[in-house]
């Protein structure tokens, strides 16, 4: 079957040619093996074991990392719980100066951190120049704000952190995931346990580091590298009290599970099959464009991905030639070329799960187009694949697939569109695409979904909560609303 | 060797981004030094830089503008020394410059919450969309208080920026200069020119037309005794200023709104 080949020809379409600009990596030193950081240290893990993390762009390794296990956890656990009693009680504005630190720090090691997510998670470089790492401090810079203001976020009540949070994040954006969760609560006056994913631990690796530099009080944050069974360990250990996750629904129900009944709190920020709704008055070119980015952003890996494209009928002919012709002009390749659209799949694993999700697109009868595009021989690659005449039944049309694939399919009425957007257990996000500004109100209303995006496409903003309805999770992250999952109101 | 002879700073005045002397070329004593006496002319020479500078300021993210604050205060606290010997005497001058650099960090971190904590979407009984988001007044006068010299002008200037306005501000009469030198420190902090300006002098000579500015769009008059205040109050009248009394409430975002404006806006809901 005809599925991510890897195609060997030159492109077709007049496409400009662009020669190489690959990012220089001389600046950036990944060490070949990283320890545990708890307590303000690196340690050498109990477990003695270890795992590799390998640049998916080139199947090469780049560092064996400390896998923790029970032992190794409960010190984590217990190091954050003695940094609690000293972190909570320090004056807010003095922890505020500490926040603001490592967004400074964070500032200052930009493109050595950049440089590390693209070849650790297979992102262009120009997605984690651009986006993660100044979004990443800019949540540091947003929460730092909050610590001496709490009082003013919620009148009336005084605000109590929690104790410590464990925290399990995903490998699409692991260093501003690890913002998102790491900011708040120490903003707020917890201290963090964080799990960062199995393939992408390196630049949490080096904000530990980064603590270390901004004289973080020991314990306050502590990093225990390795995969699920020490994310569970984690979740599970007595001593946390607030567990924030962010990943797939099927592990996001097991942990609702794991909790229920320790009187823990939980947010849970899931999956997402979002719809994006293009109406026939709404600005072609711009949609293409909001359209790509909705879900061919870092390689479709975005929880909240316009991953159903739902055109309305009488422009789904121009809208598709439109898209199609778009997607001949994607570059697809090495990450770390400053010039490329579309990096590397984040695992074989993944590459696996997209591949699998495609073939059943093709056995359920939709049609299916790839551009030609040249794929590295090494590393793990996908082309940016679009489905027409889906339909909705189809799994690419139910399940989220997390990689750059996109099922189109269409609709005739407002009302349609909307019935067809909820038609899932998801409720993320949504995107709506027209030129009627009432008409945006009236989708926007009707969404189940946590965020709508209106003529734009995967906007993200410290100031702006972000969460999702449904079997996307519950709670937020961003904004003042953002700081709540992470404070008791006496 | 012979002993080392200083060389002496020349204060001036910070207005457009630019150290200046006054034009009317006077000077009064004050702290041991010559120090700028303003005219009405420097006066509305500020005004002007500062109406200039406001569109840009007012534009900027709210989150930038947090950036902006925060990088006074680090330029602040790295000449702490300085200001710790301006300030001198017995009192805690130290302490006096950490309260400075608390209030500019404070007001760097209230930038991008201003709209969260004062604006609101309003529930209204009909097919419409209805928010109310709070937006920079314009120019702002500050008339600092003659003590503390730098934690009053600090106090006065950091909300005022905060907000999105642009600042006038008259300094301590008798001790300008420990403001005089902030206008070092906003000089390399990227505060764009004419953001912020410092006039020292006379406050009776400068008040009556600072508040009667048909530029100005409101005075914090912090600094203002009672009778100065109630003078300041009755020429604001003329172009409708708003007025913030000396007793405005102290830190808190009311204070950063109180140089802001609520915006209503209204859009219908429909297909």
């Amino acid at each position: 079957m005809a599925i991510a080949k890897r195609v060997d020809l030159a492109p077709r379409s007049p496409v400009f040619e662009y020669a190489p600009a690959p990012e220089a990596t001389d600046h950036v030193r990944i060490a070949s093996r990283y320890d545990l950081f708890v307590g303000g240290r690196f340690v050498r893990a109990h477990s003695r074991r270890r795992f590799e993390t390998v640049n998916p762009a080139t199947d090469e390794v780049l560092a064996e990392v400390a896998e923790a296990d029970e032992v190794d956890v409960d010190r984590a656990v217990s190091a954050a719980a003695d940094a609690f009693r000293s972190w909570s009680a320090m004056p807010a504005s003095r922890r505020a100066r500490y926040v603001f630190r490592l967004s400074r720090l964070i500032q200052e090691r930009a493109r050595e951190l950049a440089v590390v997510e693209t070849m650790d998670g297979g992102k262009p470089i120009k997605e984690s120049r651009d986006v993660d790492v100044p979004l990443a401090a800019a949540h540091f810079f947003y929460h730092a704000g909050w610590a001496d203001k709490l009082e003013w976020a919620f009148p009336n009540r005084r605000p109590h952190p929690i104790g410590v949070a464990g925290q399990v994040i995903p490998w699409n954006f692991p260093l501003l995931m690890l913002a998102w969760k790491v900011a708040p609560a120490l903003a707020t006056g917890n201290t963090v346990v964080l799990k960062p994913a199995e393939t992408t631990p390196l630049t949490a690796l080096l904000f530990a580091e980064i603590c270390q530099q901004a004289e973080l009080p020991p314990g306050v944050v502590n990093v225990v590298t390795g995969a699920g069974a020490t994310g569970s360990l984690v979740v599970g250990h007595p001593g946390v009290r607030k567990v924030a996750f962010t990943g797939s629904t099927e592990v996001g129900k097991l942990i609702q599970r794991q909790v229920a009944g320790t009187g823990k709190r939980l947010t849970l920020e899931l999956g997402g099959k979002a719809a994006n709704i293009v109406f026939d008055d709404a600005p072609l070119d711009q949609a293409v464009e909001g359209i790509v980015n909705g879900i061919y952003f870092n390689q479709g890996h975005v929880c909240c991905a316009g991953s159903r494209l739902l055109v309305q009928e009488s422009i789904a002919g121009p809208l598709i030639e439109k898209l199609r012709r778009r997607l001949g002009t994607l570059r697809v390749g090495d990450p770390l070329d400053k010039n490329t659209d579309v990096g590397a799949i984040n695992s074989r694993q993944q590459l696996a799960r997209i591949e699998e999700l495609v073939r059943a697109g093709v056995e359920e009868g939709a049609e299916l187009y790839q551009p030609e595009c040249r794929l590295p021989e090494r590393g793990s690659w996908f082309p940016p694949t679009l489905f027409t005449g889906v339909a909705q039944s189809s799994r690419i049309a139910r399940e989220e697939i997390f990689g750059p694939v996109l099922a189109a399919l269409t609709f005739r009425t407002p009302d349609e569109a909307v019935e067809k957007a909820n038609n899932t257990p998801y409720g993320l996000s949504a995107g709506v695409w027209t030129e009627k500004g009432s008409r945006i109100l009236w989708v926007a209303e009707r969404m189940r979904a946590g965020v709508v995006w209106a003529n734009t496409y995967n906007r993200f903003d410290p100031a702006a909560p972000f969460g999702g309805y449904k079997e996307s999770g519950f709670g937020r992250e961003g904004g003042l609303q953002g700081l709540l999952p992470y404070v008791e109101l006496r | 060797m012979s002993e080392r002879m200083d060389v002496r700073k020349t204060y001036k005045l910070y207005a457009g981004g630019e150290f200046v002397r006054s034009e009317s070329g006077r000077s009064y004593l004050a702290e041991g030094v010559n120090v700028p006496r303003s005219s009405r002319k420097d006066l509305r020479d500020a005004v002007r830089a500062a109406r200039g500078a406001f569109p840009g300021w007012a534009r900027r993210a709210a989150m930038n503008r947090g950036q902006v604050l925060y990088r006074v205060a680090e330029m602040l606290d790295a000449r702490r020394p300085q200001f710790a010997a301006l300030l001198g005497g017995d009192r805690a001058p130290g302490r006096e410059v950490d309260a400075a650099v608390d209030t500019l960090v404070w007001y760097a971190g209230l930038a991008d919450k201003l709209a969260q904590l004062v604006g609101t979407v309003n529930p209204v009984a009909g097919p419409y969309f209805s928010f109310s988001l709070p937006e920079p007044t314009g120019v702002v006068g500050v008339v600092a208080p003659d003590e503390p010299a730098l934690l009053g002008i600090v106090r006065g200037l950091a909300p005022v920026l905060c907000g999105g306005s642009t600042v006038v501000a008259l300094t301590s009469g008798p001790r300008p200069l420990a403001a005089l030198c902030l206008g070092e420190v906003l000089a390399t902090s990227d505060v764009p020119a004419g953001v912020a300006n410092l006039l020292s002098g006379s406050r009776a000579e400068l008040l009556p037309w600072l508040a009667s500015h048909m530029d100005v769009n409101a005075i914090d008059a912090g600094g203002c005794s009672e009778e100065e205040l109630r003078a300041v109050e009755e020429a604001a009248a003329a172009s409708v200023k708003r007025v913030v009394r000396p007793d405005g409430g102290g830190q808190g975002p009311h204070r950063a709104a109180a140089f802001m404006e609520l915006k209503t806006v209204w859009h219908p809901v429909g297909t």
